[in-house]
């Protein structure tokens, strides 16, 4: 590479050759960030290429430290450079979104997923990230990480108010629906520490049932499950399973069929991507379409987890949202 | 003592006219016409009220009024309330409760906002004085349960214990308890931000029961429904009451046990509370609602045609707060029904979703201000807001005082026009002729300050944020509100020029805050140097400004005038100059 390209952050750009398809991003392409990548050698550079658009599964709360986490966050998305090719891979990687990151406890950034008094919950083995939130009502996504559980708001909310308003905003980097800025709307802790708790006791009393949105990284879409149909962990993590094999198995071929067309289309447009692994899977497993909408946190869900009443009603406000996917499900009995 | 006048009135006339004056203001000006009414004045005076804590030392106010008997004190700065000013800043009471413990021993009312007091803190008011009446704590942090239990075990004469959105740690001690039986004086008890572990319902329905004079009483949300009626039953006399839990289902027995408690009550003229209230329980306060003027249903989660139909029981109302459930619609029925409407505050539900979950635009606030002749005070969030509609409200109400609003999305423009709301805040000002304190949100440009510079001439208070273009904002403010008093800024452009040339000014103002905006570390020391009796504080958590370059902005700077010198409780991320013109680090 004899021209100083534009170092985009996120590493893609030179060498392999899909970042020659980034030659056609626009040079506004951020350079603060970028400074800190001309001195990295060729070789890293692909290998954090393919790392960073690599489909892996993670352990709740690890971060991978060679994955640029921001390709999947909102400063992508704010930056219409990579165009369908970031599009594409965050639709396929939407779980690894951090728009959870108001519901992280703690600064350490783990995920804290309070039931029957426990802090940290291994759910299952592959990497399911749990997203704690009082989704009926759904009213507050308040940075105060009080909604964590939605469970019953212990009587000291504002005890930790400081660290959690500060650990919330130490992670308010990643969130990929919008920035919280610091103290912004001017509201007191005292009002939002109150509206937390009582969006949190109201949506648990008053429905009788305990919904939590689980993703998993790499999966095209989020599943809802009803906690309280749940007396123990096994059970829980035999269901999310059953849940999410699927998307284990196809995955796993989706990664094969990525890098296989990285490789071979190099110069594909980003969008060809897209159209020619579901051709791939049209073509190696017949196609299945599952009907799935957009929820008011930006989340793909799949329809039919929450029982179609008022409240759900509420969540599938974005009509002219619906899309079909493709999944598979002769894979899971294969 | 002060001298006999022999050629003019005397002492004792002096005094005696003076004791009628009870503004601060005016005592300031008494006390400015010549020596000797100034000691007259100084010795009679009673009251004190320090709006920064660090603008004048303890021993300086004990030394000027050596006969107190009421202290106000505030702390922190205004945006301590939004998380801006971080953990350990200051604001600590205990000098002063320690200074005042010896040299005012009669001392009876203490009211502090926003100030850090400890257990200690608390138990030396309790032990130092003898006939200690009134302990109000706004927004305060660093007490316990323990410090309320020595208050009540030695305040015989306590008639007012407010304790409004503090913050109180739980120590598992029963301090209600510790009110002895004899005691009775209770006048206004305010525990609502307690949680329910601090308050034991059997010792409050003890306490209640045995103090006839109690007024105003404002209960935790964890007192459930049957004994709220009970604890109304046993105080028909109140005048503010803050409603508890609501949250069980419909049940008619212990609904017209509730109906009648209020009803009961034919002086209450303030509800408050309705935290996690089922609207079917409503028409239980029916009988009240026709005398109410201040109704705060700002954490109800009540919507809007529930709240239009309690809101059509009250005519009388002066004051509402209330959540952005009421809508546009619920707004338009309060401007028909509420013609004595003063103040209006509407809190936003879910203020961190980007999409409106409620119906409320701008629309309701022109209905509110075009319907409710003598309304006074604005709090109010929105979504979208337009220059026709801030003109229609400012035409209409010149005789607004506060105006508060925010559009929660930062640098919305004018939802019609797509400009920027300059024109609308500018006519605010322009016709308000009386307003004290304004806070600007959404769209604007060096213009809006151009007016609020020209316009806002009594302008106390002003809150600004994502606003302006430049330093020519800044300038047109300090160098325009005669007024001002406190300037909050943040996330603006404003930067060292208008700061040092109006550093004059900065001395005839309280206090100014300003963070997230363009001041550079350099200027911030030359302020210091030029202005001695400004404290100039530098609020950096990165480390010391000294280790980046002079010209690298500084994080936040807070900038009060100041009597007493630096202060000596700084925490380590708080920079100011020290005795030798240097920086202190």
């Amino acid at each position: 590479m004899s021209t100083p390209l534009e170092h985009d952050y996120t590493g893609l750009s030179e060498t392999s050759s899909v970042e020659r398809s980034s030659d056609k991003i626009p040079s506004s392409s951020s350079s603060s960030s970028s400074s800190t990548h001309p001195n990295e050698d060729k070789t890293t550079r692909t290998s954090l290429n393919l790392k960073g658009i690599e489909l892996r599964l993670g352990l709740p709360g690890s971060q991978s430290p060679e994955r640029k986490v921001s390709l999947f966050c909102k400063d992508l998305e704010s930056n219409e450079r990579s165009n369908g090719f970031a599009v594409s891979l965050k639709n396929l990687m939407s779980g690894a979104k951090r728009g959870f990151s108001d519901a992280i406890d703690g600064p350490n950034g783990k995920w804290v997923f309070p039931m029957n008094g426990k802090s940290d919950v291994e759910l299952a083995k592959g990497a399911i990230l749990a997203s704690p939130r009082a989704v009926l009502e759904g009213k507050n996504k308040l940075p105060s990480g009080r909604e964590v559980g939605g469970l019953p708001q212990s009587p000291k909310p504002v005890q930790d108010k400081n660290i959690l308003v500060r650990s919330a905003n130490e992670h308010s980097n990643a969130p990929a629906s919008k920035a919280q800025v610091v103290g912004w709307p001017p509201i007191r802790s005292f009002r939002k520490n109150t509206m937390a708790s009582n969006s949190a006791k109201n949506s648990e009393d008053a429905a009788g049932c305990l919904y939590v949105k689980v993703s998993m990284d790499g999966a095209p879409y989020l599943r809802k499950v009803d906690l309280k149909t749940y007396k123990t962990y096994k059970e829980i993590s035999s269901a999310l399973e059953k849940m999410f094999t699927c998307f284990t198995l196809g995955i796993q071929s989706l990664a094969c069929t990525y890098i296989y067309f990285n490789t071979r289309y190099g110069t594909a447009a980003p969008m060809d991507l897209l159209y020619g692994e579901s051709r791939l899977m049209d073509l190696l497993h017949g196609s299945e379409y599952v009907l799935t909408y957009e929820d008011k946190d930006g989340d793909w869900m799949l329809v039919g987890d929450v029982p179609l009443d008022s409240k759900s009603n509420e969540e599938m406000q974005e009509p002219e949202l619906m899309q079909k996917h493709v999944e598979d499900d002769k894979q899971i009995k294969s | 003592m002060p001298k006999r006048l022999a050629s003019s009135l005397s002492y004792e006339v002096l005094e005696h006219v003076f004791s009628f004056i009870q503004s601060d203001k005016d005592r300031n000006v008494v006390s400015a016409v010549c020596k000797s009414w100034y000691e007259i004045e100084r010795w009679c005076r009673r009251k004190i009220f320090v709006g920064n804590c660090y603008a004048v030392s303890p021993k300086m106010v004990i030394r000027r009024f050596p006969q107190v008997r009421s202290i106000e004190l505030k702390g922190k700065p205004h945006f301590a309330d939004f998380n801006l000013v971080p953990d350990g800043w200051g604001g600590y009471v205990l000098p002063w409760i320690t200074e005042m413990a010896g040299a005012y021993p009669w001392l009876d009312e203490i009211r502090l906002k926003r100030m850090v007091v400890t257990d200690e803190s608390l138990e030396l008011i309790a032990k130092s004085f003898k006939d200690f009446k009134v302990l109000v704590l706004a927004s305060c942090e660093g007490f316990s349960t323990d410090g309320l239990a020595a208050i009540a075990a030695s305040c015989k004469n306590l008639r007012e214990l407010d304790l409004r959105e503090s913050e109180v740690d739980d120590t598992s001690v029963h301090w209600l308890s510790h009110f002895p039986e004899t005691y009775t004086s209770m006048v206004s008890l305010n525990i609502s931000c307690l949680g329910s572990g601090e308050v034991s319902f059997s010792a409050l329905e003890r306490l209640v029961s045995r103090c006839p004079n109690l007024r105003s009483l404002k209960l935790n949300r964890a007192v459930p429904l049957d004994k709220t009626a009970n604890i109304l039953r046993l105080a028909p006399r109140l005048v503010e009451f803050s409603a508890c839990t609501y949250s069980a289902e419909l049940r008619s027995d212990v609904f017209s046990n509730l109906a009648g408690a209020f009803s009961n009550c034919k002086e209450l003229r303030s509800l408050s509370g309705f935290w996690d209230v089922v609207p079917d329980y409503l028409p239980a306060i029916y009988s009240v609602c026709s005398r109410l003027t201040s109704l705060n249903l700002s954490y109800a989660t009540i919507l809007s045609p529930d709240l239009i139909k309690l809101v059509s029981h009250c005519p009388s109302l002066q004051r509402l707060l209330v959540l952005d459930y009421i809508e546009d619609s619920g707004l338009e029925a309060l401007a028909s029904n509420c013609k004595d409407l003063q103040e209006l505050r509407v809190f936003p539900s879910d203020p961190f979703d980007a999409e409106p979950n409620a119906s409320l635009t701008e629309q309701g606030l022109v209905a509110v201000s075009l319907g409710c002749p003598k309304l006074q005070s604005v709090l109010y969030f929105c979504r979208r807001m337009s220059n026709a509609a801030l003109v229609t409200i400012a035409q209409s109400h010149p005789n607004l005082n506060r105006f508060r609003l925010c559009i929660i999305e930062p640098n919305t423009a004018d939802y019609l026009t797509g400009e920027p709301l300059d024109v609308g805040f500018g006519a605010i000002v322009e016709h308000c002729k009386d307003l004290i304190r304004l806070s600007l949100s959404g769209l604007l440009t060096d213009c809006v300050f151009e007016y609020i510079g020209k316009y806002a001439k009594k302008l106390e208070m002003l809150s600004v944020a994502f606003a302006g273009d430049s330093d020519l904002g800044l300038h047109h403010v300090l160098s325009g509100c005669e007024s001002l008093r406190k300037l909050e800024i943040r996330d603006c452009p404003f930067g060292d020029k208008a700061l040092l040339t109006n550093a004059a000014k900065l001395e005839t103002m309280q206090s100014l805050w300003m963070s997230s905006c363009s001041v550079s570390f350099e200027a911030c020391k030359l302020l210091s140097q030029k202005m001695p009796r400004l404290n100039v504080e530098v609020i950096d958590e990165r480390g010391p400004p000294d280790s980046r370059p002079e010209n690298c902005t500084v994080d936040k700077l807070y900038i009060y005038r100041s009597v007493a010198g630096p202060r000596f409780d700084m925490p380590p991320f708080v920079w100011t100059k020290d005795e030798d013109l240097g920086l202190r680090l």
